[in-house]
């Protein structure tokens, strides 16, 4: 199959198998394009893409921006603070006013859950959600998945663990739908107050002891505490959640086989990882970074090769 | 469907013989010169032509790589057709060196044109040359013509010329479809 089964990447929840292996297989050829000397390709030089961030964001953004010019597209970006929104302009005539420029996709990142949807079902253009509350981040989720398979080989069969603050990250839950749609095994791990109830319905099951989920585990995906997300405080201090929830390179050493070591990024360094792990042969993080460019220029191109011309 | 034989396995292996031959009048010792062959058909006649070269005519190591041209391609969104791409693997530097783009049929020449794009992104070659094995006379959309070429064929433009390979089809030959 050479055509992805949707023409928007709202979430990997809409995904099937068989999108994802062609993303993989795309984000391979173009992983080869981005080490070449000139790391350009013309393919998406009549396309023009805007970037709406209504959030903070360093790694998205810069690595879709990254992405869409090594496909020659034409882009804007648009950052919340500095605009009209400011002054009361609704989200659909945002995107409407910038699709009236001749704008054919839009890339989206939004503090509320379902606003990528939402924007789908009520604009003219193809939209890719960069990340939507504590819903689904969906390039996060395929490019933590491509790293898995890149450092292990494979997803199907292999055990991860998703540890830190499950309530309120969406890379946990594009990170589990993604892994489960491969065939591995998942678990999470953290304090039960960031866990959410009823996880266990979507076939994710809970190890509350850091240990034994490392000890189970080929690959650990650590999560950043959401503090801005947090209307309550969760646990006590950031001690105590270090203390019981942290990795340190001791910790490492002492488990049975080498397991890999992931984070979406930013880190919190010495809070949910130390500086040694983070740094350790061990730790994928960088090359996390690197996938990020070739799998957002793969599923840009996927889409956008189902643009109407 | 008729089809119909236009080189059997024996004038294929003719053929290759003589392109080879040719090669070496023009390139001598390949010392400055690289084989890119054209993902994904070009490969197979590539690797056929750095054999002959390096066995039976004992130049010492060819340099071959395959480049793929799909996202150099003109064609992109303007068809029905999924483009699938390939794999690039060129492992050494152009940069002043003479390139022989080889292929296995030459019909508009936008595939050669997407490959003279491509292969800029790995250096700047002293010279690019282009064999193919069937020239489809008159098909051009283009200009570009080959610097070898291995039988020329006149063939009207929904006919397909096939060119099956004993690794991949189990046969050396080339059809008229």
């Amino acid at each position: 199959m050479s055509e992805l089964s949707v023409n928007h990447l709202l979430g990997i929840k809409y995904l099937k198998k068989e999108d994802i292996n062609l993303i993989f297989e795309t984000a391979d050829y173009f992983k080869e394009v981005i080490n070449r000397p000139i790391k350009k390709v013309p393919s998406l030089r009549d396309v023009t893409i805007a970037n709406i961030f209504f959030e903070n964001s360093t790694r998205t953004k810069l690595s879709f921006e990254l992405a869409q010019k090594r496909l020659s597209a034409d882009i804007i970006s648009f950052s919340a603070s500095q605009s009209s929104v400011k002054k009361g302009e609704t989200l659909i005539d945002t995107v409407n006013n910038i699709l009236a420029m001749k704008v054919d996709m839009v890339v989206m990142r939004h503090a509320n859950p379902g606003a990528a949807y939402f924007l789908s079902q009520n604009v003219k253009a193809c939209i890719i959600n960069a990340g939507d509350g504590s819903h689904e981040h969906p390039s996060q989720g395929l490019l933590d998945c491509y790293s898995i398979k890149e450092k292990l080989g494979e997803v199907g069969g292999k055990k991860v663990v998703i540890v830190g603050d499950i309530l309120h990250s969406r890379v946990a839950l594009s990170n589990i739908y993604a892994l489960q749609l491969q065939g591995a095994e998942v678990k999470v791990c953290g304090p039960k107050t960031l866990i959410p109830r009823y996880i266990e319905s979507i076939g994710v099951s809970v190890e509350p002891n850091l240990r034994k989920a490392l000890e189970w585990c080929d690959a650990a995906n650590m999560l950043r505490v959401q503090n801005e997300r947090m209307d309550v405080n969760y646990f006590p201090s950031t001690r105590e959640y270090t203390m019981q929830y942290g990795v340190d390179k001791a910790l490492l050493n002492s488990l049975e086989k080498e397991i890999v070591i992931m984070h979406p990024g930013p880190i919190n360094r010495g809070v949910e990882i130390t500086s040694d792990v983070a740094d350790s042969q061990q730790s994928v993080i960088l090359d996390q970074v690197e996938n990020g460019v070739a799998i957002r220029m793969a599923v840009i191109y996927l889409l956008a090769s189902k643009l109407q011309k | 469907m008729s089809q119909k034989v236009l080189l059997t396995s024996k004038e294929v292996n003719i053929i290759l013989h003589r392109l080879a031959c040719q090669l070496i009048e023009n390139h001598l010792d390949f010392s400055n010169t690289v084989l890119i062959g054209i993902q994904p058909r070009g490969t197979y006649l590539a690797n056929r032509i750095k054999a002959l070269l390096e066995n039976d005519y004992h130049i010492k190591e060819v340099k071959l790589g395959f480049l793929d041209i799909t996202f150099f391609r003109d064609d992109f969104r303007r068809g029905e057709k999924q483009l699938e791409a390939h794999e690039t693997q060129i492992d050494f530097l152009i940069e002043d060196k003479k390139v022989v783009f080889i292929d296995d049929v030459l019909f508009t020449g936008r595939s050669i044109n997407a490959a003279l794009t491509a292969i800029q992104s790995f250096g700047r070659a002293s010279e690019v040359e282009l064999l193919v094995l069937i020239d489809r006379r008159f098909s051009r959309h283009l200009p570009i013509q080959p610097d070898y070429r291995g039988r020329q064929v006149d063939a009207i433009n929904d006919e397909k010329v096939i060119v099956s390979w004993n690794e991949k089809e189990g046969e050396d030959a080339v059809y008229l479809i």
